[in-house]
Order: structure tokens, then sequence, then C-alpha cells
């Protein structure tokens, strides 16, 4: 398109839109998305790729994330050091897998990790039932939140190791419909 | 029917269930992982935790799907335990490598004729072969060490095209991605710079198609809102679950139907009549006329008797014929529509997949991650958690053993309940027979006038009676059902629909022989019709007064009793049956009187629209969501059902058995001094006929189809056929798809005792 930014080298235009499914308009956008958010840490020159990460506490104040219940575990999953502080790299990779052009395995493999709260590469039953709380927020008794993580569990485990591995957790969303549509968050 | 079945290509456990799974891409992430950064092999991590259950699995509840599976066996099921030869074995088995021949075929095929670059890779096959030679070669390599070398190598063989597909969809981090990008591209500089240059038209055409869904986007909760009450009934069904929205669905039906109704018989009998009034009222309005439609209303629009029997506007407009046929037309309208909705319903009901059905889907796929207003996010919340409380309610059926004493006692509860209301309908019915034909004796009118009220009141007492009633009656069946104690609610919805539906139709039933035999025969009246009219309008009004002061008061009334009086500390539950028996009553009076009144939809519209808001209100203050929560995935159906089956049918019974058998009056409406209505409908049919000719072959063909029973039975013969046919095919379907089930059940089993046994022998 030929538009003069500075923000990025060609080289690196060319890298994002090879490895994410944003074109260069979008990359251009995200990033001033990225850059308002903290606009004093964030320089508007990024051709050195600097080593900025944004926190957590500032990333979900985005609109897109600020009502969300997994908020937290989204950031996280998609940060480098775990704890939730984005680089620009990984904010646009963020965006990149659970945009509308992700294909169906890749958003299994980061759905599978967002609801995996103690991050042992199972949904344990705990996981399942903090999945579970904040999707509800209260509105379900403890009796009734144990007894759908039991069911749950139930109907997913097909090895028989009361948790959910990988392929449980692929084999239950390969029956979901919608999840395609509603694992999707537009930017 | 024969169904054939492949079993090759069924199922999905089949694929996930062992080998190769995506797990292992985990080891693909150095970086991501700092928890296991310690341990560098995921399955290690596996294999500890198993080591901490082989203690619990031996107490382990029978609850499992596979009893057979020792606890040996499920621990040749753990990737960890596999040894290569089993990975080498399971990644070279038919299926697996059936299905990547057939991706790589079709990638081929696509790679030929696709645009040089596409940013926005294509979902499908090709894809999910992408990530399943992934799988391929992550379960050929156990130990999970640095495996950038072979992701290279992968992206190698492709083309930039296809390798680009392949490397957004790695699960990996956006730094690896590019290091990755870069070691497998540099070979091919030449190549991506091709890539580069885009066509313009390519370009373009992507442009438009992406300004065209942000377009769309954006729009579409704007359409979503012209649909009446769309977000009224949204908060309605997240709050009070199914079994309400149910009705508040069924309510707006009905709106739409009486629309339509009302907009055809005003096009084309109101409008008409009201340009060219045939005489002046010759009364005046005084206010009582809105409740009894005597008086000022007598002779207007609104009854049979205005309308003239000649033409209007010169020779041009045929009263009785356009009377005739709209009234005709209109049921055939709705009859069309009925049938369709019903239809539609029950294939909704017979949705045969069971994944409807399934919790964990539910609780990972169902939180919409595009919702980001504040509202909208609790509205979800309230949505999935009334969800999840009707299906888990579903779930647990408690089924507890009645000894017989216990079981004979409640059967005798059940039949003295049902005694009971069969009693009370029969006397209500009696009741309102005998007050019909005076039989009391009672001089109403004497009586009121007595009491300085103003004329015509007494015509009120009848409505008045049938409405109190309608009122009294279904409270007593409320009060039978407590007692019968149900227990599950839908059991309780469903007795309760049928014994309100009994006492519906018996009043109707009654009142319908009063109009169709006593009072045509009756000389003392001039216009029975009109008559007939103001007896639909006067019941439907009062019905609609009653409503409103049972609602208001009542509702609020019966609320405070039961928290302050019977101390309980939820709100009483809305009771959907009576309500949805009051709409089909309504509808009911106001499908009869469109012969006799033809502004009466233009009445049920206005009382629908008030009922709507007020109902609503009421909701909110004085009820709550029912403890136990029930799916009412079959309310919507049933209501539609008893709307077709005795309302409308009965409808149309009556207005036939009206048209083809009882002399209309003498000195009044489109139709006096013929012997019949459908006389009437004759001889327009004729004078149409002479007027132009063209329409002799309609009135052949109405002569052929409509009078020649033979037709009429062959008809309905194929009708009936179609409908066998379909009702086969969907019970074979369903028979089908659990067999296919279970199929993928057992090959699931199979499997394991493969692994198992593949296990034993690599040993």
């Amino acid at each position: 398109m030929g538009n003069k930014q500075t923000t990025f080298t060609e080289e690196q235009l060319e890298a994002y839109q090879d490895c994410t499914f944003f074109t260069r308009k979008e990359i251009l956008r995200l990033h001033a998305r990225y850059r308002e958010l903290a606009p004093h840490l964030v320089p508007l020159d990024y051709t050195n790729n600097p080593d900025i990460k944004v926190p957590m506490t500032l990333i979900i104040t985005m609109p897109e994330l600020k009502e969300n219940p997994f908020r937290e575990r989204i950031v996280e999953t998609f940060s480098e050091d775990g704890q939730g502080n984005l680089s620009f790299n990984d904010f646009i990779d963020m965006f990149s897998a659970l945009c509308e052009a992700s294909p169906r395995e890749l958003k299994t493999i980061y759905a599978f990790k967002i609801y995996d709260f103690n991050r042992d590469n199972f949904i344990c039953k705990e996981d399942l039932e903090k999945t579970l709380n904040k999707l509800t927020k209260g509105e379900l008794t403890p009796e009734e939140v144990t007894l759908v993580c039991d069911k749950a569990i139930e109907e997913a485990d097909l090895d028989g190791d009361n948790k959910l591995s990988f392929a449980d957790f692929e084999n239950m969303i390969s029956k979901a419909p919608d999840f395609l549509s509603n694992f999707h968050i537009r930017i | 029917m024969d169904y054939n079945v492949d079993i090759c290509e069924t199922d999905i456990d089949y694929e996930n269930l062992a080998d190769g799974e995506p797990a292992q891409d985990f080891s693909f992430n150095p970086i991501n992982e700092p928890e296991t950064s310690t341990q560098n092999c995921p399955e290690i991590l596996e294999m500890e935790v198993f080591k901490e259950c082989t203690d619990v699995q031996s107490s382990r509840s029978s609850s499992t799907s596979d009893e057979s599976l020792d606890r040996e066996e499920i621990s040749h099921l753990q990737r960890h335990g596999w040894s290569a030869a089993t990975v080498k074995v399971l990644a070279s088995m038919p299926s697996r490598t059936a299905e990547l021949n057939k991706s790589r075929r079709v990638r081929y095929q696509a790679s030929s004729h696709e645009s040089p670059h596409c940013p926005r890779p294509v979902q499908g096959a090709s894809v999910l072969a992408d990530v399943e030679e992934i799988n391929t070669e992550a379960s050929n390599f156990c130990a999970a060490e640095n495996n950038m070398d072979q992701l290279v190598s992968s992206l190698q063989g492709l083309s930039v095209h296809e390798g680009t597909r392949k490397l957004r969809a790695m699960p990996l981090s956006l730094a690896d991605k590019i290091e990755i990008r870069k070691v497998a591209f540099s070979l091919k500089t030449e190549s991506s710079f091709i890539g580069r240059n885009i066509p313009c038209y390519t370009h373009l055409s992507m442009y438009i198609s992406t300004t065209w869904r942000h377009c769309l986007f954006s729009c579409l909760p704007v359409f979503s809102s012209f649909k009446l009450w769309h977000s009224a009934l949204k908060t309605l069904s997240g709050r009070y679950g199914t079994g309400v929205l149910s009705y508040f669905l069924f309510l707006r039906t009905l709106l739409f139907l009486n629309l339509l109704l009302f907009v055809i018989t005003g096009l084309f009998l109101i409008f008409p009549q009201a340009i060219y009034p045939p005489r002046s009222s010759k009364a005046n309005f005084s206010g009582i006329e809105l409740l009894t439609g005597t008086g000022y209303f007598s002779d207007s629009l609104m009854f049979y008797g205005y309308y003239s029997n000649g033409t209007l506007h010169g020779d041009q407009y045929r009263m009785p014929a356009a009377y005739f046929f709209t009234i005709g037309f209109t049921l055939f309208i709705i009859c069309i529509i009925l049938v369709y909705r019903l239809s539609k319903s029950f294939g909704k009901n017979f949705q045969v997949l069971k994944s409807n059905e399934n919790l964990a889907v539910k609780v990972f796929s169902c939180w919409d991650f595009k919702v980001s207003k504040k509202i909208s996010v609790r509205l979800q919340s309230e949505k999935i958690s009334t969800q999840l409380k009707e299906q888990l309610s579903e779930m647990i059926k408690g089924e507890d053993k009645k000894t017989c004493m216990q079981q004979l006692r409640r059967l005798i509860v059940h039949l003295l309940a049902w005694i009971a209301c069969l009693i009370s309908i029969f006397l209500g019915t009696i009741g309102v027979h005998y007050l019909s034909e005076n039989k009391f004796n009672f001089n109403f009118k004497a009586m009121l006038q007595a009491h300085n009220l103003p004329k015509d009141t007494e015509l009120l007492v009848l409505s008045a009676v049938v409405s109190g009633i309608n009122l009294l009656l279904p409270g007593f069946f409320n009060l039978c059902v407590w007692a019968e104690k149900y227990e599950s609610p839908g059991t309780r919805v469903y007795v309760s629909v049928f014994r309100n539906l009994l006492l519906k139709v018996s009043v109707i039933g009654v009142l319908c022989y009063r109009w169709l035999e006593r009072i045509p025969d009756n000389s003392t009246l001039e216009c029975w019709e009109s008559f007939v009219g103001q007896e639909l309008y006067r019941l439907l009004v009062m019905d609609f007064i009653v409503t409103v002061v049972y609602t208001f008061l009542g509702e609020f009334l019966w609320r405070v009793f039961s928290q302050t009086i019977l101390q309980k500390k939820r709100k009483p539950v809305f009771d959907i049956a009576r309500n949805v028996l009051e709409l089909i009553y309504g509808q009911t009076l106001t499908w009869i009187g469109v012969l006799f009144a033809p502004l009466l939809p233009a009445v049920q519209l206005i009382k629908l629209i008030v009922l709507f808001y007020m109902k609503k209100r009421s909701l909110i203050l004085n009820c709550q969501a029912s403890r136990k929560p029930w799916r009412a995935t079959q309310m919507t159906t049933l209501f539609i059902c008893i709307l077709w089956f005795p309302s409308f049918l009965g409808t149309v019974v009556t207005i036939i058995y009206t048209v083809w058998t009882i002399k209309p009056s003498e000195n009044c409406g489109p139709f006096r001094n013929l012997k019949t209505m459908f006389e009437g409908g004759q001889m327009s049919t004729r004078h149409l006929e002479d007027a132009h000719p063209i329409l002799k072959w309609l009135s052949w063909v109405y002569d052929c189809l409509v009078e020649n029973p033979v037709f009429l039975f062959l008809a309905s013969g194929v009708f009936l056929m179609v409908i066998y046919f379909q009702a086969q095919v969907v019970d074979g379907q369903r028979k089908i798809i659990s067999r296919l089930e279970k199929q993928i059940e057992n090959e699931g089993k199979d499997k394991k005792f493969l692994i198992a046994k593949l296990q034993d022998l690599c040993k």
C-alpha cells in the first residue's frame, strides 16, 4: 500500500504478516492500540525491536478484555514470563490466535492452555471449578458447581485419569459447533 | 431403506484417543513453559502425576465408562509408556495415512489454482492435515528436545504459501515463529519476493470483502434489535428460564398473527366500507359501549350488520364477495402459517444430535468472547447459569423407590384430583349453559335497572360469569396440582395445561352451541350475527379487564400472602399453563369472531400489546424463577400444537358450519336475503365469471377440486403419505445416529484394548 511509516521495517512487517493472521494495516493499528495502553513506556519506533513489556494491569483495561472473566488467564497464557506482561510480539500473537481466521486446532490448543489454571497440562477438577465460577459468577451453589464439574469430567474424560488431557479436551471441543465463533475476540 | 455405514470414516475419538496428540506440541515451546522448565518433557510430568494416582485408582469408583480396563491397561494408554515401535505402528495406521494422502491431494489441487498471496488461510482438510502432519512427526519423537530443526525441515518442502499457512497454525510464540521463518525461508528469497508482488485486483477484492464484513458486523446488532421485544426477551430468558420465555414468544407469535389478520381485513373489508358508509349511526356514544359493544357500536364498522350487501363505488366492489373471500383467504393464510410453524417446531424437537446435552461442551464453548459490555456479560452469565441448572436437573432424576402402599396412595391422590377437576369443569360448563339459556329465570334486566345502572348492562352478566370461571377454576387446578406433588416441574406444567385446555374447550363449546343453535332461531333479534359479534366482543373485553385486575392485584396479593402468611422465602413461580391457555382462549374467540366482527383482531392486538408489558412487569415484581429449573424445549411445540388442533381447527369447523348451514339474518349484513352465506359466495363467483370470462377456468378448477370428494381424498392421501415418509426418514436417521455413536464407543474400546496388547508384545 506504500504508506510511509517508521514504526516497523519492511522485513518486520513482512515477518509479522507471514506469522500472524493480520494484514499490514491491522498490524499498524494494533501497534497503535498497544502504544495507547502505555504511551510513556512503548516507543513509536519499533525498528530495533525494543524489549518493552506492558504489565498485565494495563492490558486488562482494554475494552475487549475488560469484562471477560478469563482476561487474566488469556494474558498470562500469551505472555513469555507467564506473569501476564506482554511484549508487542505477545500482544499480536494473542489477538492473532483469537482472531476470526485462526484455525480450530490453534484455538483449541490455546483454549486448553487458558482453561488450565494451574498449568500442569491437564484440566483437573479444580481448574474446571474455577472456570465454572468465572462463567457463572456465583449464580450456582457450590453443590451444583461440584456436580457440573463431576459430570463434565465424566463425559469428556476418555482415558480414565479423572482429568482432561489435551486429547480429551480436543475431542470434546470438536463436538461443539459454536466453539470457533465464540472463541473469538474482535479487535 | 438401506443405510450404508462406513466404519473408517466415522469416529473422531479414533483420531484423538491415543497417538500423536498435539499435547506433545508443548514440547516445541521451550520458552513458553516456565513451570515445566525444570522438566523438559511433559510426559515426565504425566508420569509423576500418574504415580500419585496409582494409589487412588485402586479405589476408583465404577463411574468410568471402561470398567473392564485394568489398572495396568490404563497405564499403557498414557503417552509416556509407549515405546517408539508402538508409536510408529500407530502412526502408520490406515486411517491416519488415508487422511494424509487425501489432504495431500487436496492441497495439490488447491495450490495449483489459488492466488499466490492470501493472508487469510482457508480452513479445512489441508490445515487439518498440516496439524496432523505435525502430530505424526511429533508422535515419532517421544523425547522433547528442541525440535526447531524438525519444524524448519517440515516447512522447507512446501511452497511459500503452504509454508506460511502451516507456520501461522503452529502453536508457538511469535518470536519463535519469526526465527523459524527466517531459517526456513532464507533459502527461498526469490520466491518470497515474487509472492510479495500482489496483483492489484486481489488487493482490491480483499479490501472490499473486509470492509463488507466489518459493515455486516456493525449492522447485525441493529437488525436483531428490529425484532420486536428482542432485548426484553433476552433478559427474561436469562433470568427466568426457557419455560417463561416460551410464553412470551408465543405471545409475540399471536401478536403477529393478529396483525396479519387485521391488515387483511382492514384492507379489503373495513377500509372500503369506511369510505362508503351505508348510513349514519343513530345512537350517541356513552362510555358503557366500550364494554357491551351495543348502542353506538352496534351499527358501526365493528360488527357484521353494518356491511352492505350491494356494491360500492358504482359497480366495482362487491361487498358480499369481498366479505366471503376475505374471510376465506385469512383463514387459509393462517392455516398455512400455523402448519409451517408446527412443522418447524416438530423438526427442532427431534434434533437428533446428542451434543446439545453435553455439559462439558457447554462449559467450555458457550462463553462468547466477543461480548464486551458489562450488561451483556452479566446477561450471558445468567443465561449460562440457567442453562446449566436446567441441564443438571434433567440429568438428576430422583427416582426413589416407592413402596406399594406409597404408590397406591399416589395413584389415589391423582385419581381424586382428576375427578375433582373434571367435576369442576362440568359444573362450570353447566352453569354457563343454564345462564345463557336463562334457565335460572333471573330477571337480570330488572335487577340491574333497579340499581340505576345504564341500559344493556345485563348483557355483561354472561361474560362476567365466564371470565369469573376462567379466573377461579385454574386456581383450583393449581391447588390440585400442589396436592398431587409431582416431582418434575415439567410434568406439573403439562398436566395443568391439559386441565386448563379441557376447561376452555368446554366453555367455548357450550358458547358456540349457544351462538350457532340458539341465537339464529331467536326471532326477537334483528341481526343475530351482530349480536354474536357483540357477545364475542364482550367476552374478549371482560377477559382483558379481569386479566388486568388479576395481574395487578391478584399476583401482587398472592406474593404478599405467600411471603407473610405462608412464610415462604421465595416469591411464587410464574404460572405458565394458566397464562398460555388464556392467550389461546382469547385467540380462539378472535378467530371465531372475525366472521361476525371484522374489527375484533384490532381489539385483540391492543390487548396483546398491553398484556406483554403488564405480564413482564408483574413477572419482575412478583415472581421468581422456579427452584427446579427444567428445560422447556417442547413447550413451544405444545403451544402451537394446541393452537392448531383444538383452537384453529375448531374455529374453522365452526365457521364452515355457520357459512354452510345457518340462514343469515334478513335485514342486515352482506348476506341478507340469502339462504346461506355460502350461497352468497357462489353468487359472487358467478358474477365474477360473467364479468371476467378469464376466471371461468378458475371456477372450473374450483368445481373440479373443491367440490369433488375424490380429489379431496386423493389430496389428503398424498399428504398423509408424505408425512409418513418424512417421519420414517427422521426415525431412521435417529436410529442410525445412535448406532453410529455406539460404534464410536466400541471402536474406542477396541483401540484401547489393542494398544494395551501391543504394549505387552513390545515389552
